[in-house]
């Protein structure tokens, strides 16, 4: 009877305490600190790679030790599905008790879930480690796909458009967009990108946009303002010429990235790309592609972004998301991110700012020969603006999808 | 819910007032016609090959060893969840896939996989053929379920005697009563097919998807408004699943008016041997192809490298499940205790609902009770994403916020009307003069219905009891979007696993979720036997 009572005093206490507790300003992170331990913080991440699966499920044993904040990782096969969630708690009028947390998101998803009020912020400048990114110096931890953060998510890492092939059977592949299409033209069927909307594909899209075009600079504001018609001929020209020589004769596309290196073990392809630089490495690891499989960027640099984390407007814990978002951008997690037995994300930390025992933790490199070449990563080109990559997918479905 | 956002209104994105630009954007997609007929008929192709294939076995078992065999083997692919099914019979029957591999370089000369369009394909053809692998089981065992109170032995002795071979003598004289017994798992079949999403986006068209699969693909853009273009394709999906419905309908009027003929034509061996062994080696093609499938999910699991045209992979590696063990076993508890309240809770008012028409005497015809019914199979047909969505925001709106008792409800919606499928028929037409004598000995009814009713209708019982454990523990949607994703199940997680492409990954979840409901199964096949074994006449019902 007491134990029964107990509980009900609980149920009443959370029930009161709860979203008071769920808004702590968040420039007063001793408080935070206080109002974090003993929260759990359900985080809606992308499932879909046993690696940062695993990175996430240390993550949560690291703030639990230090924090006292237990994380959940609720894995979702689409980002989509978390803003789902929160879109149907707020037209439900549910504004303080949400079932979403964290949320690992960038690019369309941010600028949509910002454009609808979606977000919690602005925190990401209060976080302690977030200096330790150097914003001044980086713009591209505060700027997702042109739009400015403007502290309504933190930055956790760094993705580039990464090649991949099998050094058993090709000696030399094409490094650049119009070599690509040479290269097609005679090894017909062994190449391929992934079916538009994917991201990965569209990326491929936006790459050979920028490649070809004379001018990119259009490509770097709204889509409204330039004539879309124009800017994008080269691209469509480009693809009427590779689509013929590409994998089932350009008529059918893999679903997205995983399903596109799924056709390279299965030696279908001979050539493929990525959003993860260490994703080849680490598949040669897992017995998924083979063993020769070497990886590069194109020369003049890839397309590459950063991929934040944001807390929704109706998260119940607000205080121990933060605690999370900083450890995630601690040096510590940073380095162990990057390692690539790990997982192998690059970091948004800038290394070369960091004191001497930070900096040590990054410079572990590894000599798996399936990773890019030391250097490749250098040159990184910015994201256009998010507009056009809606932009491009509407107009491929017009033009190839079949009536 | 989902009506509205369907004409421009949801609040919370900006959609204050009616409209029809949802539809005008709906019909302005590139590929919507192409969707719409292909969503149409998978579901009737799918459904009428099923159909024909169990009527054919069916009226040609004659209790050979091999019959029996056969069947045993069917009945458990029911339990194996569609996607698993789908991502065996992917790798089977793919370029490079167990097939390819078994005849290369051998007889093809293949090195490399040719680059031939066979999964995936756009006229869907393989998207059939996987849904097939699975509604065959799913008719067959309503079918045996239904079978027993017909009596089929005596009819076809009946019909034998008077000159008829058996296969035939079988199709004329039980199909006719049979079919009635099936008709709405037949529907559901339709419904199932016409708007099934997973299997779709493993085996089905990409360019254009099926509906199912794009209406999904616009919930999840990004572009938040598109969800109110989605919400109006999801009524449009109500609409081909309803027409798929009526020609089906139509369709059943012309084969009664034509098949009454064949019936009465009074021939009585035309075409019998090769009817009873079409039904035979479909059916058997179909099992093996399941089976073997689900063999290559298995040696996926458990594969090293495999490079092309090798027929079994470089070395085998534990590491897989090993890595999987942790997780799949914190899901694995969770899965159970879900399928199991929900099963249960959907026996209990099924029982429940059943006991009380019959002691009323209300009969289904009645308009009420028609109307209550169809509510009733209302999940089964309207696309999971679009009653969901609304479901959620219904049950938000209510405070109700408890991830658990929010996940069993919504398991509870999708395993009601499948128990109601596999119990209801049987339990109208049980023979109400076994409960009269009761009576006439002064047995009440309660008591009539725990030793007369349960213990003779225990083999529908427990087949409905396994196809709810199967279609509970097959859920996807409703977990994921009512439990907030707060309650891993197997299927969530082999869903998001999935999303990352690794087969080795694919492989053990996938298998797992397969032999999960076996369990199920075996119970339901076993049981009846363990009980019954002095009762010869009750031991065939599965």
């Amino acid at each position: 009877m007491r134990s029964i009572f107990t509980l009900a005093t609980l149920m009443v206490a959370t029930l009161l305490a709860g979203p008071s507790m769920a808004a702590p300003a968040p420039d007063d992170w001793k408080t935070v600190l206080s109002e974090a331990r003993g929260q759990t913080v359900y985080w809606n991440a992308w499932g879909g790679d046993v690696r940062t699966n695993d990175y996430i499920d240390w993550v949560n044993r690291q703030v639990q030790a230090k924090y006292g904040v237990d994380v959940v990782h609720v894995k979702v096969d689409d980002t989509g599905v978390a803003v789902s969630r929160v879109l149907a708690e707020q037209t439900a009028g549910n504004r303080r008790d949400g079932s979403v947390d964290l949320i690992w998101l960038n690019g369309e998803n941010f600028a949509a879930m910002r454009e609808h009020d979606l977000l919690f912020g602005p925190f990401a400048r209060h976080l302690p480690n977030f200096s330790l990114t150097y914003p001044e110096h980086n713009p591209e931890v505060v700027t997702d796909f042109t739009l400015p953060t403007d502290g309504y998510e933190s930055p956790w890492g760094k993705a580039q458009i990464t090649f991949y092939y099998d050094s058993a059977r090709i000696a030399s592949p094409p490094r650049s967009i119009e070599a690509i299409l040479d290269w097609a033209r005679h090894h017909p069927g062994r190449f391929t990108y992934p079916r538009i909307p994917d991201f990965t594909g569209s990326t491929f899209l936006k790459q050979a946009l920028l490649s070809l075009t004379a001018n990119p600079e259009p490509l770097y504001a709204p889509v409204e303002e330039s004539d879309f018609e124009s800017v994008t001929a080269p691209l469509w020209d480009y693809l009427e010429a590779l689509h013929p020589h590409l994998w089932r004769d350009g008529r059918q596309f893999p679903a997205n990235g995983p399903a596109m290196r799924r056709l390279m073990a299965d030696g279908e392809l001979d050539l493929a790309f990525t959003f993860n630089p260490s994703e080849p490495a680490a598949a040669v690891d897992d017995f998924e592609l083979p063993p020769m499989t070497r990886s590069y960027v194109l020369d003049g640099g890839t397309l590459g972004n950063v991929h934040f984390v944001a807390i929704p407007a109706n998260s119940p814990h607000k205080a121990g998301a933060m605690v999370v978002a900083n450890f995630l951008l601690s040096p510590r997690a940073q380095a162990h991110k990057q390692d690539i037995t790990v997982w192998g994300d690059r970091t948004v930390l800038d290394v070369t700012r960091l004191d001497d025992p930070a900096r040590k933790a990054f410079a572990a490199t590894s000599d798996n020969p399936a990773l890019p070449p030391r250097g490749a990563l250098q040159t990184t080109l910015p994201e256009p603006h998010p507009s056009w990559m809606t932009a491009l997918q509407e107009e491929w479905r017009k033009r190839y999808i079949r009536e | 819910m989902a009506v509205l956002p369907a004409f421009g209104y949801l609040p919370a994105l900006g959609g204050q007032a009616l409209s029809l630009t949802p539809w005008q954007d709906l019909l302005a997609q590139p590929g919507l016609a192409r969707s719409v007929i292909l969503s149409f008929t998978t579901g009737l192709v799918t459904t009428a090959v099923s159909v024909v294939v169990v009527l054919l076995f069916l009226a040609g078992v004659a209790g050979t060893r091999l019959d029996r065999w056969i069947q045993r083997l069917v009945s458990p692919l029911l339990s194996v969840p569609h996607a698993a099914a789908a991502f065996g019979l992917a790798f089977l029957i793919a370029p490079s896939g167990l097939i390819a591999r078994f005849v290369s370089p051998g007889l093809t000369g293949w090195e490399r996989p040719p680059d031939w369009q066979i999964v995936q394909d756009p006229w869907g053809i393989s998207l059939m053929a996987g849904l097939i692998l699975k509604e065959l089981p799913f008719l067959l065992l309503m079918s045996l379920a239904m079978l027993p109170q017909l009596d089929p032995v005596r009819r076809t002795q009946m019909a034998r005697s008077l000159g008829y071979h058996p296969t035939l003598a079988w199709l004329k004289v039980v199909t006719p009563a049979l079919y009635p017994l099936i008709r709405l798992p037949i529907f559901a079949v339709i419904a199932y097919a016409s708007s099934v999403v997973d299997v779709a986006m493993i085996l089905g068209p990409t360019m254009p998807p099926t509906l199912a699969v794009s209406i999904l693909s616009w919930f999840h853009d990004p572009d938040l408004s598109r969800r109110f273009m989605a919400s109006a394709g999801a009524l449009l999906q109500l609409g081909v699943t309803a027409m798929a419905l009526l020609t089906w309908w139509m369709l059943e009027r012309g084969i009664r008016y034509l098949g009454y003929r064949w019936v009465m034509n009074g021939h009585r061996r035309r075409g019998d041997a090769m009817l009873r062994n079409t039904g035979k080696i479909l059916i058997l093609l179909a099992t093996l192809t399941a089976f073997i499938g689900l063999g290559s999910l298995a040696l996926n699991s458990a594969a090293g490298f495999w490079h092309f045209p090798d027929l079994l992979p470089q070395g085998f590696t534990p590491r897989h499940w090993q890595h999987a063990l942790p997780e799949l076993s914190v899901s694995l508890i969770t899965t159970l205790v879900v399928a199991i309240i929900s099963t249960l809770a959907a026996l209990i008012l099924v029982l429940a609902a059943l006991e009380n028409e019959q002691r009323t005497g209300r009969r289904p015809s009645e308009a009420r009770l028609q109307s209550a019914q169809g509510l009733l199979y209302l999940p089964l047909i309207v696309p999971q994403i679009a009653f969901l969505f609304g479901l959620a925001v219904v049950l938000e709106s209510l405070g109700i916020r408890i991830p658990s008792v929010m996940v069993v409800f919504g398991h509870l919606l999708f395993v009601l009307p499948y128990v109601f499928l596999a119990l209801s028929e049987a339990y109208r037409r049980f023979d109400p003069r076994w409960l009269h004598l009761a009576a006439s000995l002064g047995t009440s009814q309660n008591a009539a219905f725990w030793r007369i009713r349960f213990p003779m209708l225990l083999g529908p019982i427990l087949t409905a009891i396994a196809v709810g454990l199967a279609i509970s523990i097959g859920l996807y949607l409703p977990t994921q979007l009512l439990g907030a994703g707060r309650l891993p199940t197997v299927t969530t997680e082999a869903v998001a696993l999935a999303a990352g492409g690794s087969r080795r990954i694919i492989g053990v979840w996938a298998l797992t979720q397969a032999c999960l409901p076996l369990l199920g199964f075996i119970l339901a096949l076993g049981l009846p036997r363990l009980l019954w074994a002095r009762r010869q006449g009750m031991k065939g019902t599965l």
